[in-house]
Formats: C-alpha cells, structure tokens, sequence
C-alpha cells in the first residue's frame, strides 16, 4: 500500500480504530516513511491538544450534590478508575470464585467451565479490539483461521436469519487454541466458542441449555468439536443461532 | 465482598452514573457555552437516565446510552433547537480523499491552550461534540456512533471535517493570507 492510502488511515489509526493487523503494518510504514510519519507526528500532535483543551470544565460542588443525592447515593462517589466495562468482567471473576468454593467438585467443575466461557466472552466485548478479523462475511472469518487452529469448521450462510457475522478471534481454553466467534442479534453480542473436544475439560461440558452468571448458553458436541455459544440474548435466540450452526456444516 | 445482582436498577444506577459526572458536566458545558445551562442539562440528564434505567439493558454499553440522553436532551433545548443541522453527504471516500496534509497545512507550532479552546469553540457544535467524544472522552467510534445515532462512516467523515476545520482555524495567521473558515 502506498503512502495516500496509508495517509487515509492515519486518523483511525491513531484511535485506535485499525485491525491489529493493518495498523501494524502501517506502524512498520511509518517507521521507514519520513513523510508520513511527520504527518502521524502532526495529527498526535493535534489529537493531543483536542484533549488537553477540551477537559476544561469542572462542576461546582454543589452540582456534584444535587446529582448525588438525586442518584440516590449517600455522598459523592470515589471516580472509577477502569474503563466502565471492565467492572462486569471483575464481578463474573468474583462470582466464579465465590461459586467454586460454594458448590459441589463435579457441578464446580462445570461452573468453572461456564465462568470461563463466560469470562472470555465478557473479557473480548470489554477489549478495545473484540475481534482479530473484523467481516460479516462467512468466506473471509474462516479462511482468517487456517494455520491458528488445529481444526476446521464451516459456518452458515446468515442472510436470511437476524444474526450477522462481526469476526473472530483466536480463543485459548485450556492451553488449546480455538475459534472463538462474535455475533451480533439486534444489539446483542453473542460469543461461539469452538474447541477440539479433546481439549482438556470440554469433554467434562454438559450438551444444552444453561444459564451461568444470567447469560443464556447452549453447548453442543459436532464432529470432534465442542460448540459453546454464550451472550445476554435470550435463550430463544442463543438457540436459534445454534441450529443455524449445526445445520450450516455441510454433510 | 459482596456480590449484588445486576438486576435491581436502585443500587447499580448511581455505581454506573456518577463516575460520570465530571466528563458530562464537561461535555455539556461544551455544547451548551454556558454554566447555568450546563447544570440544568446535567440535572435533566441523570433524572431521564435514571427513570429510563430500568429499560436500559444491562451489557450494553452505558457510558453511550447516558451521553445520547444528555445530547438528545440539548438538541431539544432552547439552545439546542437552534443547532444547526449537520451536512453529512454521502461520503463513503473520506479515506481516499484524506491523503496526507501538504506541509502549508501541518501545524508547524504547538497551538497554547487557549487558542485551541478557542478553536473548538468557533466550530459548529457537530463537530465539537464528534471531536470532544473521540479526543477527550476517548470513545470508539462505534461508541460515539452510538451516543450520536449515526452510521460509523457518518462519524469517521464528521471526524475528517471536524479536524480539518479545527486545523484551518489553528493556522498561523499569514500576511495576506486569509485565516480561518
């Protein structure tokens, strides 16, 4: 790509809004380009001075009151200082924890498995880059994972159904890389996760319907492979989008 | 620790909300250029957010939903009725388009503080909103489209604008030259 195209992006780079992969190779552009790499240096430069300008005001203490006490809290509220999203993904930690010392070894087991399912779901939304390989488009997120995982799978044609491909990533799950896969209903996320059902632990994963930490998941074992598909949509819906997958492999 | 159900809207609202509180009051004083008008804003926003909170969904994203009431909350104002509205012409080459600045157009000084305040404030309020949502706030740009209700390619264009426009009013004043928008 040359240096106009490369110019193009630089704004979305700097916010961070390229696929990992395109923006490292634009980084690697910049360092060789003198020019475009002025011009990186200027848009900083600009984006910067949009931040510090823009933090400019401050709230009276009185505000600050009024609203607290209309929130309904006692006083006013220490500010957080991890990214709003994070704050689920901490609480579905403290629940698998508090889980696992409560419940018996076997459903412990299990739940560790949910929680952890549950857990690289939450942990890829709150990321600031969910998916590897952004396309809604079924032919470029599968060929994305030759070579990145050990198996193959085959995804379903969606166009007629109310679920669109975001992308993918690599998921690890007991020291085994496999697919993880976002999907979206409305606004609804949904996660499927796809593991050799050789992966240590998968093979202990129930079939069907459960519910972990008020997500709606379904699991489901198909030629070899361990499907989990797990999100805040209902049941209904996390079903629905299971039969599509099942039926979507080619006989 | 304890560990509360996310359901009951009572005890999350104001964990979700109040660490809010400085940015909006910021990002609502930018839009409305006034204190008395921002506080008002401020005060309306929490009291919608919070009677609606029960039909927020919980897993989405809430920093947006919050920012989209107190924005919808301004364009509805006295002051947000006479906002003009936004050019957004089918733009789906920004990316093209922006090829790299030509070195009239890089800012060759740091601009000071103020004269950047004073640059933001000049700019028409959809640009200053999309440039302080993605600069200041640090949202993504499918959070500011959310907060904004428009398409990503609307604000990645709006964006291009903004910046442009913000560049043109932070040049140097040249003899003979024409400065600004």
């Amino acid at each position: 790509m040359g240096c106009e195209a490369w110019g193009g992006r630089l704004d979305a780079y700097l916010d961070g809004e390229l696929a990992p992969g395109e923006a490292a190779e634009l980084g690697r552009h910049l360092r060789t380009c003198g020019a475009c790499s002025a011009d990186a240096l200027d848009r900083v430069q600009l984006k910067r001075s949009v931040a510090a300008a823009g933090r400019r005001y401050q709230p009276s203490a009185d505000l600050r009151a009024r609203i607290a006490r209309s929130a309904g809290a006692p006083r006013p509220r220490v500010r957080w200082p991890w990214p709003m999203l994070a704050v689920p993904a901490l609480l579905l930690l403290i629940v698998s924890i508090a889980s696992g010392l409560y419940l018996g070894r076997a459903q412990a087991g299990r739940e560790r498995i949910y929680s952890e399912f549950a857990d690289l779901h939450t942990a890829a939304l709150a990321s600031a880059t969910p998916v590897d390989v952004v396309s809604s488009d079924r032919h470029t997120v599968k060929p994305w994972f030759q070579g990145k995982i050990p198996f193959s799978f085959d995804l379903p044609d969606l166009q007629a159904s109310p679920f669109t491909l975001v992308g993918g990533r690599v998921a690890w799950f007991a020291q085994t890389p496999g697919a993880h896969l976002v999907f979206q209903l409305r606004k609804h996320m949904i996660s499927v996760f796809i593991f050799r059902e050789t992966a240590a632990d998968a093979t202990n994963l129930p079939s069907g319907a459960a519910h972990p930490l008020s997500f709606n998941m379904e699991s489901w074992h198909q030629g070899g492979l361990r499907y989990v598909a797990i999100g805040d949509a209902g049941a209904g819906d996390i079903e629905a989008l299971g039969r599509l997958l099942r039926a979507g492999r080619a006989p | 620790m304890e560990v509360r159900d996310s359901r009951p809207p009572g005890g999350r609202f104001e964990e979700l909300a109040l660490p809010l509180f400085d940015q909006l009051y910021n990002f609502a004083r930018w839009l409305t250029r006034d204190a008395s008008e921002a506080e008002d804003l401020v005060q309306e926003t929490y009291a919608k957010a919070l009677r609606g909170f029960p039909s927020f969904r919980a897993g989405t994203n809430f920093r947006a939903w919050i920012y989209r009431i107190l924005r919808n909350s301004f364009l509805s104002s006295r002051t947000g009725l006479r906002t003009e509205v936004p050019f957004d012409e089918e733009d789906p080459d920004v990316a093209s388009r922006a090829t790299s600045s030509t070195p009239e157009e890089l800012l060759v000084r740091s601009a000071t503080r103020e004269e950047v305040q004073q640059a933001l404030e000049q700019l028409p309020v959809h640009s200053r909103e999309v440039l302080l949502l993605c600069d200041v706030e640090e949202m993504s740009y499918q959070e500011i489209a959310e907060t904004l209700s428009i398409p990503i390619g609307t604000v990645m264009s709006r964006l291009f604008r903004a910046r442009q426009a913000l560049r043109r009013l932070l040049q140097p004043r040249q003899p003979g030259g024409q400065r600004g928008v």
